[in-house]
């Protein structure tokens, strides 16, 4: 294998999270041309895409502001609906606690859904990465030019596209995230943990601000340990036993 | 409204969120407990987002039919993924099943 270099783990992190960039184009395009659509300015859209950086909070925005919403009820949902990248920080922190804080900063401003599921592939294959970091950011850069690209494209252009929504472009999210998924499932308390919060998550969907998805996570989490601490506690019962 | 200073607020909260335990680097231990809890982060999430696209593409009710190419697709992916362990394979094999059952099959 060809030697490791900090650019060709750029390279690859980029190059394993393109069918997610595939999948995030129409949503940008769309984004856009809502703005354009609406009481909003272009760079407003423009200035939303490169400084939040968050898809789903973006557009809820953008219905809170034709609902005449407050400032206070914007930032607040903002804060829920972004509130599951805390988890994912959490998650990857043993792999970028020994980092300098610059760098920490920056793919910590630089993370979403998309590199988190690409980073949690990763660190799976490779538990000892010495340029991990250098594959996040290629993830998450990748992630951020091509949203703010096609942010633009939907800014100016947007209106002009009509049927994007219907492709089902944003298939290629499903199936990169189950492809990273399947092989995490090596345990009962996962596989139940997995089932039981996609279940809740489609129970729970209606649910205002993505309050449904963060439920889900967390019964899913809770299924999950306490599948763990009964198996735990049935082994040492059963040594205690022979 | 003054937009622009929505768009600090919401760029703030949203860094905040991101960065708040990152910066804290080695100076955060997580006990066991919650180690073990994060450990299901990823599996739960993932699947969270994925279940409701897949079964309910259009927002609406359930399609658990054969014709709803997302869900005839997502399984597809599971088996393949869950057989071969091939990451592209079962992204690429996906998406031609997707594509070919929306434009193909159903026409």
């Amino acid at each position: 294998m060809a030697e490791q270099t900090s650019l060709s783990s750029l390279a690859a992190g980029a190059r394993d999270t393109l069918p997610m960039m595939v999948g995030a184009v129409p949503l940008a395009i769309i984004f856009g041309a809502l703005v354009a659509a609406g009481p909003m300015a272009l760079w407003h859209g423009q200035l939303m895409s490169a400084a939040v950086f968050a898809g789903s909070s973006q557009f809820i925005a953008l219905g809170l502001v034709a609902g005449h919403a407050g400032l206070l009820v914007i930032w607040l949902t903002t804060f829920i609906v972004n509130l599951r990248h805390m988890l994912y920080a959490a998650n990857l922190l043993p792999k970028v606690a020994h980092l300098p804080a610059r760098w920490r900063w920056l793919l910590a401003v630089l993370l979403t859904d998309e590199t988190f599921a690409v980073m949690t592939g990763f660190y799976h294959r490779h538990p000892q990465a010495p340029l991990g970091h250098w594959y996040f950011l290629g993830s998450a850069l990748g992630m951020y030019v091509n949203w703010n690209l096609w942010t633009l494209v939907g800014l100016l252009f947007g209106a002009t596209v009509p049927g994007l929504d219907k492709l089902g472009l944003d298939f290629a999210m499903v199936a990169t995230f189950i492809a990273i998924v399947v092989p995490l499932l090596v345990s009962l308390p996962r596989l139940a943990a997995a089932l039981a919060a996609g279940g809740l998550a489609y129970l729970w969907r209606d649910l205002p601000y993505n309050l449904g998805l963060l439920a889900a996570v967390l019964a899913g989490v809770v299924v999950g340990m306490a599948l763990s601490r009964y198996r735990a506690r049935g082994g040492a019962a059963q040594e205690d036993a022979a | 409204m003054n937009y622009a200073l929505m768009i600090a607020g919401m760029a703030a909260v949203t860094i905040a969120i991101r960065a708040a335990i990152f910066v804290l680097g080695d100076r955060i231990m997580f006990p066991p407990l919650v180690r073990q809890a994060l450990d299901f982060v990823p599996v739960t999430v993932l699947t969270a987002i994925v279940v409701p696209m897949a079964v309910a593409p259009h927002g609406q009710g359930l399609e658990l039919t054969w014709r709803n190419p997302q869900l005839m697709a997502a399984i597809v992916a599971v088996a393949v993924c869950a057989l071969t362990r091939h990451q592209l394979l079962t992204i690429v094999t996906a998406m031609l099943v997707f594509f070919g059952w929306q434009f193909g099959v159903l026409g």
